[in-house]
């Protein structure tokens, strides 16, 4: 049975990344390297306003004096800074000509599933689609503006409706926050902007698909979410990128700002390209994600699905600064070959009556490392608190290696706070019992791990949960040797 | 600020002093020590190993050191008796950082095992301690180099093959004083195969001047060896504990440790423990309880080297008052530790607004066929239990002593030898009560035992 387990598992470790593919559209790049000049110029392109400028140069002399950290339980090579091209702008071609979108680009998101034609999209999901350094394309715009919905990519977002980028941007994730926070700050790109309007449920699913295309360039997108009193909205991200053998950097950022009895539900589906069998390429995917619950009753709730990137560093968190406010975290992060994952979140009690729940299932195959690491932090009057943590870890394979980094930091006693961790593997028991049923190795241990995952997969909206069973089936048939 | 440069400038001033009572295989270890310290100084609190505890600005005050080792005229038994009833021990002292000899023992110890000062043994039987003597301590931290630095005496305890200590060896560390004083104690205990030890170390300080001690205790327990080991500290506000503990265990041997820390001021303990041999065990548990302003910081490090080891920790805190506890808990299973069973629990009770907890429970896993689990909570007593026990006519104050005290329970039960566990469950319940800030010496248990027999 090894033998035919090991035979699998060359299979599946030989089959080939579905979006590795390179689009050859032209892209208007600009020259690599990173100084005040390369900011003025992205500003400049972006046709911003002084006060952008200011607080990009202000994050990126920030970044001067930062280094990178050290604390991750992930092992990055030395990145060069200066190699990587900051802005790349695949739809300079068209802009003299119209509004249309050149015939490629549009048959690289039908190729990855995203029509960018509004007839042929899933009913109920309005797209917003990002290539390289720019928003090529957002749908159902008009349908949602007649709610007073906006729904638009970032730079439109600091042209049309300057005053309200303002006031949130930069106010969950300061520039000084981290390392990658500080250069993304200063060089981002694109991203998407939503903000629901009070009283507002939100009509349809937002999604944003991000798209690496271009070589030696790196993503730095910007993500920013209000919901209003009373509203309610479910974002879902996808991120693909091409088969490279060098490694690009994507570091961005997202904020989300929950108001009064507002709800936000965040998931993220991320299948970057993971590198190959040998750990060559892939992409390092360092991301600050936070959101506010900065009003009473407020819930945000985080759902990821990792399974791309050869290094992921990611700790969505969620701020329960709004008394009653709820936070959540369900994570399934995926590791396989010489992937790393270093990822978990934070949930920072500050209100009274504040609940967070995380979940978190780790999944190590092959050589890789995977790390959860967790913040539950309670202020001191952050009265009533609750938190209950979970996170279990499966390792296929007796080469990988699943690590758990839970902080607990309690500064008042009416907490209740809980922590579980278990490891182990898929035990023979499952697999012989699978077996003796007529079901074969492969398609048990498929099974077995979605069973495992169930939990956070169920909280995925529709159409992702099926993109991420696929995901997680195709990434570890045959997977236990 | 650089704290580490008075120290620095210490032992350079005085090396020859130092160096001078000491035996030469202390001395070699300290020049090496020494080198490391300077370049890596006290840890900064951006230290992951030290985030909670300010261990640098423990060293700043202006502690004396006795390093011309001055005879210390501290008569053991007219200030302190520290008997446990019930317990058949065999005593030894430790006044300040002196290894207090011509102590009367009561019971002679089985041929073969050698109980002394670490000096004069290393000076008397060098090649019984040179493989053993800081060769777990030297991969240390700074603090470990400190104290490597520093260390003048400690105790070694030796059984041979084969040999059962049946006696308990009780070690008392007494700081006595009348001026600010540091400590740097080394202790080292040395098990060969199949024999076994219980030893209970008492960290007791009897003086309300400022005293800081480092402790480096470093354990090997040989093939199929066992040892109990038992640390109890029942300092003073004033008092700065910083012990660590490393231990080596062979195949199919057996630690038990016990941490309880009933009284102190700022406390940093660390235990680090490597399964080397296959078929070790081991259980490692502590208990804390803390109020005022005491600070407690207890952390582990289980290392599974080899396969089927079992390894098992429990540690609890109550923190009253303004009162921090710090929990850092890891196992690291190693690739080829498979089969390894561990396990990793942490408990905290929180009973004041003010007190704050900080836990980190870690797991680091290179295996896949384990079985490993880690649980951690943070809560307060349970409003239904004091409910209950209300409507049944107990008061709340002494409903609320009743669940602590079963909740301290677990961990003391664990402690195999009875006379400690008896001791304790008194001393627990005494602190509980307010009725022991400070642990008079273990008089109140003679004077308990004295009223028993007249």
């Amino acid at each position: 049975m090894k033998k035919r387990n090991n035979n699998i598992f060359r299979k599946i470790a030989d089959k080939a990344y579905e979006y590795g593919f390179v689009s050859n559209i032209k892209t208007d790049i600009i020259e690599s390297g990173l100084n005040e000049d390369t900011i003025r110029l992205i500003s400049q392109k972006k046709n911003e306003p002084e006060w952008l400028l200011e607080f990009r140069l202000q994050a990126y002399k920030y970044w001067l004096t930062q280094k990178m950290p050290q604390w991750a339980h992930l092992d990055i090579p030395p990145i060069d800074y200066q190699a990587i091209s900051y802005y790349a702008d695949p739809l300079k071609k068209n802009k003299k000509q119209s509004n249309e979108i050149d015939p490629e680009l549009m048959k690289t998101f039908e190729k990855l599933g995203i029509p960018l034609e509004e007839r042929l999209a899933l009913s109920g999901t309005a797209v917003d689609a990002v290539m390289d350094s720019v928003s090529v394309k957002t749908t159902f715009k008009e349908e949602l503006k007649e709610k007073g919905i906006i729904f638009c990519s970032m730079s439109e977002a600091i042209q049309e409706y300057p005053d309200l980028v303002r006031k949130y941007l930069g106010t969950v994730v300061n520039y000084r926050d981290n390392f990658f926070a500080a250069l993304n700050s200063a060089v981002f790109s694109d991203g998407s902007f939503v903000y629901i309007p009070k009283g507002v449920r939100c009509p349809m699913e937002l999604s944003t698909y991000f798209r690496i295309n271009a070589a030696n360039t790196g993503q730095f997108e910007r993500t920013l979410i209000v919901a209003d009193d009373n509203s309610y909205v479910s974002y879902l991200e996808g991120c693909t990128a091409p088969m490279r053998d060098e490694n690009q950097l994507h570091a961005a950022i997202v904020e989300i700002i929950v108001c009064d009895n507002a709800e936000v539900k965040y998931s993220t589906v991320q299948n970057w390209y993971p590198g190959d069998s040998e750990g060559r390429g892939g992409v390092y995917n360092f991301v600050t994600k936070r959101g506010d619950c900065r009003g009473i009753n407020s819930k945000l709730s985080w759902t990821q699905v990792e399974t791309g990137s050869a290094i992921t560093w990611k700790y969505p968190g969620c701020i329960l600064r709004g008394d009653n406010s709820q936070g959540e975290f369900y994570s399934v992060a995926l590791t396989n070959n010489y992937q790393q994952a270093d990822t978990g979140t934070k949930m920072i009690h500050l209100g009274k009556n504040t609940r967070s729940t995380i979940i978190s299932k780790g999944i190590s195959a092959g050589k890789s490392q995977n790390s959860y690491r967790g913040l539950v932090r309670v202020s001191k009057n952050a009265d009533n608190a609750r938190n209950y943590s979970q996170c279990d870890s499966l390792l296929l394979g007796s080469k990988c290696g699943a690590h758990t980094f839970p902080y607990m930091d309690i500064h008042n006693d009416s907490a209740v706070i809980e922590h579980e961790a278990t490891t182990s593997k898929i035990s023979e028991d499952q697999l012989f019992y699978c077996n003796q049923r007529g079901i074969g190795t492969e398609e048990a241990i498929g099974l077995i791990v979605n069973g495992y995952a169930k939990e956070v997969l169920n909280k995925l909206p529709m159409e992702f949960a099926i993109e991420a069973q696929k995901l997680l089936s195709v990434s570890l048939e045959g997977s236990v040797g | 600020m650089n704290n580490e440069q008075q120290y620095i400038d210490i032992f350079e001033q005085h090396r020859e002093l130092i160096e001078k009572p000491c035996a030469t295989l202390l001395n070699e270890e300290r020049r090496k020590a020494y080198s490391r310290f300077k370049e890596q100084g006290f840890p900064a609190l951006n230290d992951e190993e030290y985030r909670h505890s300010d261990v640098s600005k423990q060293f700043a005050a202006d502690y004396g050191m006795n390093l011309g080792r001055v005879e210390n005229l501290t008569a053991p038994y007219e200030s302190f008796t520290c008997d446990v009833p019930n317990l058949k021990a065999h005593q030894e002292f430790i006044i300040n950082d002196s290894y207090l000899k011509g102590i009367d023992h009561k019971t002679a110890l089985p041929q073969g095992v050698m109980v002394g000062s670490l000096n004069e043994i290393a000076k008397s039987n060098p090649q019984l301690i040179e493989p053993y003597y800081n060769s777990l301590a030297q991969d240390g931290d700074s603090i470990a180099q400190f104290n490597t630095t520093f260390v003048q005496d400690g105790i070694v305890i030796y059984v041979p093959k084969g040999v059962i200590v049946e006696d308990t060896i009780q070690f008392v560390t007494i700081q006595s004083t009348n001026i600010d004083i540091m400590s740097n104690r080394r202790i080292l205990v040395i098990l060969e195969e199949r024999a076994s030890l219980n030893m209970l170390v008492c960290d007791h300080t009897l003086s309300n001047h400022k005293t800081l001690s480092t402790q480096i205790t470093e354990v090997f327990v040989g093939d199929g060896a066992s040892m109990n080991l038992y640390d109890l500290e029942e300092t003073s506000e004033s008092n700065t504990r910083i012990a660590q503990l490393f231990v080596r265990q062979q195949g199919n041997s057996r630690f038990n440790h016990s941490n309880i820390t009933l009284t102190n001021g700022f406390t940093y303990n660390r235990t680090q423990l490597s399964m080397q041999g296959e078929g070790a065990e081991s259980d490692i548990s502590g208990l804390v309880i803390n109020d005022k302003h005491q600070h407690t910081d207890n952390r582990t490090l289980v290392e599974h080297k080899v396969p089927r080891c079992n390894s098992n920790e429990l540690y609890k805190y109550i923190l009253d008052e303004e009162s921090v506890g710090v929990f850092a808990g890891k196992m690291l299973i190693q690739p080829d530790a498979q089969h390894t069973n561990s396990q990793q629990t942490n408990r905290n009770l929180c009973l004041t607004k003010c007190a704050r907890m900080y836990a980190q429970p870690q797991l680091e896993i290179y295996a896949d066929d384990v079985k490993c689990s880690h649980g951690s909570t943070v809560g307060q007593l349970d409003e239904n239990a004091l409910f209950y026990m209300q409507q049944r006519g107990i008061p709340i104050d002494e409903a609320r002593h009743l669940l602590m005290f079963a909740f301290a329970g677990e961990v003391i039960d664990k402690i195999a030898i009875e006379g400690i566990r008896n001791r304790l469950h008194m001393l627990v319940e005494k602190r509980f009560r307010g009725e022991l800030s400070r642990c008079n010496g273990c008089s109140l248990c003679h004077e308990r035992e004295q009223k028993k027999t007249n």
